[in-house]
C-alpha cells in the first residue's frame, strides 16, 4: 500500500492527528457552547435552527448572572456565595496541608511503635465509600449542634486525610535521613528539623496537597448539600442551582453566565500550576 | 533513650491524624453499624429494631431498581472509559505534536466542578432547544431520543458524560506509558514485532499496574455515583431510571429521615465494595506484570 516506510509513517501521523483534532473538539466544544450562550439575549437561545455568533454580544449577562434572585433576599446571593466558598477554600487547604505534613512527618521519618500498622489501616480507609460515612458523621455533627454551620466542612481538614499522608510520606521518604541526622547532632529538635530542612525541600509535594484540596472544596457539592441549609451561607456549588427553574422557562443564558464564572478560577489555576498538576495526578496512580 | 524520645515525637506528630481517624473514619463506622440494626430518624434517639431494615431493603422495589441502574450505569462506563482512556493516552504517547495542548483539552472536564458539568449538560440535552440533538438533526438527519425525559435514554446520556470525563484516568496512563523504557520496544522492534504486538506483548504489560489501580478506582467511584445524576434527574425521573444507590441513600437519609436504613443501604455498599475491590486485584495480580521500570 506504502511505496516507503517514510511514507507509511506519514500517513500514520496523519491520521493520528484527524483522530486527536476531531475528539478534541467533541471534548471542547461543551464548554464554547457554554461561552457561546453566556454572551447571547435570552431570545437568541430559542431559536430552530441555533444562532451562532450573536448579533448583540450581552456581557452583562454575566453581571446579571450575579444578581440573580437579589430582589427576593436583598443582597447579592452569588457574592456571598462566592465568598462562603472561598473562606472554605482558605480554611480547607490551610489545614489540610498543616496537618497532614505534620502527620506524614511522623509517618516517613519517625520511628515509633505501631507505625507500619497504623500506617495500613490508614490506607485501607481509602477505600470506605462516602455514603457509608455519611449518616453517622451527620449524627456526629448533630450532636455537636453543627448542622448549618461551615464548621462540618473545614475542621476535619485540620485532623488529616489518609490520602494527602499518603501522598506526603511518599515524598518526605526521598529526602535523604543524612540531612536529619546531621541536625540532630547539631542539637535540634524534631520540630525544627521538620520545619527547617524538610518542608522547605517539600514545596512541590505540598503544592499538590494544597491543589487538591482546593479543587475538592471549590467542587465539593454533596457536603454543603447535606451541611448548609441556609441560603445566606451556601457555596456557589449549590448556588448554581438556583437557576433552574422545573416549571421550564430557565433563562440559560445566566445559567451558563454563571456557570462560566464558577469554571473560571478553576481554569486560571490549571493554567497557571499545570506541571503541579500532571504532576500530582501521576503521583496518585504509582502504588 | 533517644529511641524513646523519637517515639514521643513520633506520636505527637501523628496526634491530629490519630485523633481525626478515631473521630471522622472509626467512630462514624461503628455507629453506622449499630444505626443499620435501629429506627433513627435523627430527631429520636436510635431504637434497636435488629435486622428488620435489612430485610425491608430486600423486599424494597425501589432499592433493587436503584441496585440495577446502578449496576448497569458501572457495567458499561467503566469498560469504556478504560478503553478510550488508555486509547486516548496511547494516541497522546505517539510523539504527535502539539501532545500538551490535546492533554490539556482532554482533561478540562474532570478539572471543572461536576455540578457545573451537570447543569451545562442539563442544557445541551435540552428537549426544545439542546444543541446535541440540533446537530444529530442537521448533520446526521437523525431524529435524536429525549436524553432527560425518556427512561431509555436516561442512563445512556450519562454514560456519555462519564466518557467525556475520561481525561484523570487518561493522564494517569499517560505518565506510566511515558515510563515504558524505548529500549524494550526496541528490542521488540529488531525481534520483528509489528506495532500491535508492541502493544499487546510489550505496552499493555507495563501499564498494567496502573489499568489495575483505574479500574479499582473506578469501580469505587461509579458505584457511589451521585452529583450529575442528583442535580440533572430530580428523583431519578424519568420513571427512576436515573435514580442510583447513592441517591436512594441520600433521599433515605436527608429526605425520608430513615437513618437507619440509609445506614443498612451504606453497609451494603461497603461490603460490596471491599469484595469486588479485593477481587479485581486478585483476579487481575495473574495479569498485572510489576517489575521493569
Amino acid at each position: 500500500m506504502f511505496k516507503s516506510d517514510a511514507q507509511r509513517k506519514k500517513f500514520i501521523t496523519a491520521m493520528t492527528h484527524v483522530v486527536l483534532i476531531t475528539l478534541s473538539l467533541a471534548f471542547i466544544f461543551p464548554f464554547l457552547w457554554l461561552l457561546d450562550t453566556a454572551i447571547k439575549p435570552i431570545e437568541e437561545t430559542m431559536k430552530q435552527p441555533p444562532v451562532w455568533i450573536p448579533k448583540k454580544l450581552q456581557l452583562n449577562n454575566f453581571w446579571d448572572a450575579m444578581k440573580y434572585g437579589s430582589e427576593q433576599v436583598g443582597y447579592i446571593p452569588f457574592l456571598v456565595y462566592a465568598q462562603n466558598t472561598i473562606m472554605l477554600c482558605v480554611l480547607t487547604v490551610t489545614g489540610t496541608v498543616t496537618s497532614n505534613a505534620i502527620v506524614a512527618y511522623s509517618f516517613a521519618r519517625l520511628r515509633w511503635k505501631g507505625r507500619d500498622f497504623i500506617f495500613a489501616i490508614t490506607l485501607a480507609t481509602m477505600m470506605v465509600p462516602f455514603p457509608v460515612l455519611m449518616v453517622p458523621t451527620f449524627a456526629l455533627f448533630r450532636h455537636l449542634d453543627w448542622i448549618g454551620t461551615f464548621r462540618p466542612l473545614w475542621v476535619p481538614a485540620w485532623f488529616g486525610s489518609a490520602f494527602s499522608i499518603f501522598l506526603l510520606r511518599q515524598f518526605f521518604k526521598t529526602i535523604p535521613f543524612e540531612l536529619s541526622e546531621a541536625a540532630k547532632i547539631d542539637g535540634a529538635s524534631e520540630w525544627k528539623i521538620f520545619r527547617q530542612i524538610i518542608l522547605p525541600l517539600c514545596k512541590p509535594a505540598l503544592a499538590v496537597v494544597a491543589l487538591f484540596s482546593f479543587m475538592g472544596t471549590w467542587n465539593d457539592f454533596i457536603g454543603p448539600l447535606i451541611y448548609l441549609l441556609r441560603q445566606k451561607t451556601y457555596t456557589l456549588s449549590l448556588g448554581l442551582q438556583a437557576y433552574q427553574s422545573h416549571a421550564g422557562g430557565t433563562e440559560w443564558n445566566l445559567q451558563m453566565a454563571a456557570t462560566a464564572i464558577v469554571i473560571m478560577p478553576v481554569l486560571i489555576l490549571f493554567f497557571f500550576a499545570q506541571r503541579v498538576f500532571i504532576k500530582g495526578i501521576a503521583l496518585t496512580g504509582i502504588k | 533513650m533517644n529511641r524513646k524520645k523519637e517515639g514521643i515525637a513520633g506520636l505527637m506528630f501523628a496526634a491530629p491524624w490519630l485523633f481525626g481517624i478515631c473521630a471522622f473514619m472509626f467512630y462514624p463506622l461503628l455507629m453506622s453499624i449499630y444505626y443499620s440494626f435501629c429506627d433513627y430518624s435523627v430527631l429520636r434517639p436510635p431504637v434497636w429494631i435488629g435486622t428488620a431494615n435489612y430485610v425491608d431493603l430486600f423486599h424494597d422495589e425501589v432499592f433493587w431498581k436503584s441496585v440495577g441502574n446502578t449496576i448497569l450505569y458501572a457495567c458499561v462506563s467503566l469498560p469504556l472509559g478504560m478503553m478510550f482512556g488508555v486509547g486516548l493516552a496511547m494516541l497522546l504517547n505517539s510523539n504527535v505534536k502539539g501532545m500538551a495542548i490535546y492533554r490539556t483539552i482532554f482533561f478540562i472536564p474532570s478539572l471543572v466542578p461536576m455540578i457545573s458539568l451537570a447543569v451545562l449538560w442539563l442544557w445541551m440535552l435540552n428537549g426544545d432547544y439542546g444543541i446535541l440533538n440540533t446537530g444529530l438533526q442537521s448533520i446526521f438527519h437523525i431524529k435524536g431520543p429525549n436524553w432527560l425525559s425518556d427512561p431509555t435514554w436516561s442512563k445512556p446520556a450519562l454514560i456519555l458524560m462519564s466518557v467525556w470525563g475520561v481525561g484523570n484516568a487518561m493522564l494517569i496512563y499517560l505518565a506510566s506509558l511515558q515510563d515504558v523504557p524505548t529500549s524494550l520496544l526496541e528490542a521488540a522492534e529488531l525481534d520483528g514485532a509489528k506495532a500491535w504486538q508492541k502493544t499487546v506483548h510489550v505496552t499493555l504489560p507495563m501499564i498494567s499496574p496502573v489499568i489495575q489501580f483505574n479500574m479499582v478506582m473506578g469501580i469505587i467511584g461509579s458505584l457511589q455515583v451521585f452529583a450529575i445524576p442528583y442535580v440533572m434527574f430530580p428523583g431519578g425521573s424519568p420513571a427512576r431510571s436515573a435514580y442510583f444507590y447513592a441517591t436512594y441513600l441520600y433521599d433515605n437519609a436527608f429526605l425520608y429521615s430513615k437513618m437507619g436504613y440509609a445506614s443498612a443501604m451504606g453497609w451494603i455498599l461497603f461490603l460490596v465494595i471491599l469484595i469486588l475491590t479485593l477481587g479485581a486485584l486478585k483476579l487481575s495480580n495473574k495479569h498485572v506484570h510489576y517489575g521493569g521500570a
